[in-house]
């Protein structure tokens, strides 16, 4: 187990979180954007089993350098693919780290229309 | 690289003198134990041997030993067995909520059937009540199933107090021993119980043996109808080279009993002590003195049981964890749930079952590798950061 861009991004663009600790899983992804609307940097924190860890990892790997748009393409069933296939049990589980980063990209969207109204206000 | 085996509750090594002695049973001595020939009494004579081996470690008469194909059957057997048997005289079962599953689910499927279960709840320390179970019965109880000891937490019960509730009321009594059989002195008249299950693949026996030791006199529909083998209660043909390895393990562990347990415990014992002291956040489960001698069960908080676990692999070490995510069920430990371990804190459970192989440096090998294993799975958590973000780190003792 040797997961890639463990961590967090301190002035991230936007924050994606999916999960309980609960159920077992949670995820947590990082982005930072770059003036191409590209993913140039997404790191990621789980708390999860193996197969989370991975997730996770194979999906940083697929986000990075991607556009936003090109990003939020990424499925749960392409990282499963990508990872040569999941258990079945954990196909729903523990799959969840393509939603997390397609929350990351959303909270980054929201900010983004946030900052483009408060720019307009002022 | 060290191997360190500390998953014995999984699986045991087969002793060299069981495996030696079950060789010629799969071999020229293949002969059905029903037949009358000589082939016949050859391997009847080595079932009836290792039966008479399995009642001493039980201190029992062989008459009363059903061997079966491990402690899962023995369990079912004993549960639907008894309670079918007793159908008429009630309805009524009696479980504690930390029965392995194949009493818990054994419970279930009678009450798909029309039986009533009660699941009698344990303390923190996972301790059912003779208390609880007595205000638990009904006119209409037929059985009550209590474990000696838990495997998931190493909890010993009161089963000698329990079952004197069972024989006041006139209510058969069984006992899971499977996690105990071997590690605990057991004898089934000073314990008072009415059927008893061992499993012989936690003895140091091969998988596919187990024993239901059933009381004379008490009444048992079988579980598998057939011919007249295990005095009709079990049909279908012994599993010769198993019962014969499993009779040689009980014999063994019967013998070396006392020794056995010492040794384990003092290893056990040792990473009980040190292990909290290396890894913060980290809490016993069970109770604290009175447990299974091979049993050092734990939770870390803000990370996942499997997570370490696959770790501890990759540097030599085995050991288990009662997570939703290692149980291919996909649920949290019902074990750890009613003792009342938050489900959040229960995923990161581990247990260490120390087994005749382990030595004490297997004990400074783990205090050396699991601490870094957790820091960095820690590192990894979202948990953990925001533990440490809401200004936990100053205290040590979090609940």
């Amino acid at each position: 187990m040797n997961p890639r861009n463990v961590g967090e991004i301190e002035d991230a663009d936007g924050i994606g979180e999916i999960g309980n600790p609960v159920c077992g899983d949670m995820m947590s992804f990082y982005i930072k954007v770059d003036d191409n609307d590209r993913l140039s940097d997404v790191k990621f924190k789980t708390f999860g089993c193996g197969a989370a860890i991975a997730v996770s990892s194979m999906v940083s790997e697929m986000a990075t350098g991607k556009t936003i748009d090109e990003a939020l393409e990424i499925t749960r069933d392409a990282v499963a693919d990508k990872l040569g296939g999941l258990p079945k049990n954990k196909l729903h589980c523990s799959n969840l780290g393509a939603d997390a980063l397609h929350n990351a990209i959303e909270d980054y969207r929201s900010k983004q229309q946030a900052g483009e109204k408060g720019d307009q206000d002022g | 690289m060290r191997e360190v085996y500390l998953d014995h509750y999984a699986a045991t090594p087969v002793v060299t003198e069981a495996s030696m002695a079950m060789a010629p049973y799969l071999d020229d001595k293949f002969g059905n134990p029903s037949s009358l020939h000589s082939w016949g009494d050859a391997a009847r004579e080595a079932v009836e041997e290792a039966r008479e081996h399995v009642a001493s470690l039980l201190s029992a008469d062989p008459a009363e030993i059903i061997f079966t194909s491990g402690g899962t059957e023995a369990n079912n057997t004993a549960i639907k067995g008894i309670a079918y048997a007793s159908r008429k005289k009630g309805n009524h079962i009696v479980i504690s909520e930390i029965e392995h599953f194949s009493v818990l689910h054994a419970a279930r499927t009678l009450e798909k059937l029309g039986f009533e279960v009660t699941e009698v709840g344990v303390d923190g320390d996972g301790v059912v009540s003779p208390a609880g179970i007595s205000e638990a019965l009904r006119p209409d109880t037929v059985l009550i199933s209590v474990m000696i000891a838990n495997g998931e937490i190493g909890t010993v019960q009161p089963v000698k107090e329990i079952a004197t509730v069972a024989r006041g009321e006139g209510i058969a009594f069984h006992t899971d021993a499977v996690a105990a059989a071997g590690y605990l002195p057991l004898d089934v008249n000073d314990l008072g119980v009415d059927a008893l299950s061992i499993a012989s693949d936690l003895l140091y026996g091969p998988k596919g043996a187990g024993a239901l030791w059933v009381r004379h006199g008490l009444r048992l529909m079988p579980l598998l109808d057939g011919g007249t083998q295990e005095g009709g209660r079990r049909g279908g043909t012994e599993n010769v080279p198993g019962v014969v390895g499993m009779g040689v393990a009980a014999r063994l562990a019967g013998e070396d009993l006392g020794k056995r347990a010492g040794r384990l415990a003092s290893m056990r014992d040792l990473l009980i002590e040190r292990l909290p002291r290396a890894i913060p956040h980290l809490r016993l489960t069970g109770h604290p003195t009175n447990r299974l001698p091979w049993n050092a069960s734990f939770t870390v908080e803000f990370i996942e049981g499997e997570g370490m676990l696959l770790l501890l692999d990759q540097v030599g070490v085995a050991v288990s964890s009662g997570s939703a995510c290692t149980s291919r069920a996909l649920k949290g430990s019902h074990v750890l749930s009613a003792c009342g371990v938050p489900a959040a804190i229960g995923q990161g459970s581990l247990l260490f079952s120390f087994g005749l192989d382990n030595l004490p440096e297997d004990v400074d090998y783990v205090l050396e590798v699991l601490p870094p294993i957790v820091e960095r799975l820690r590192k990894m958590s979202p948990l953990f950061d925001k533990f440490l973000k809401q200004g936990g780190g100053q205290d040590s003792t979090v609940q």
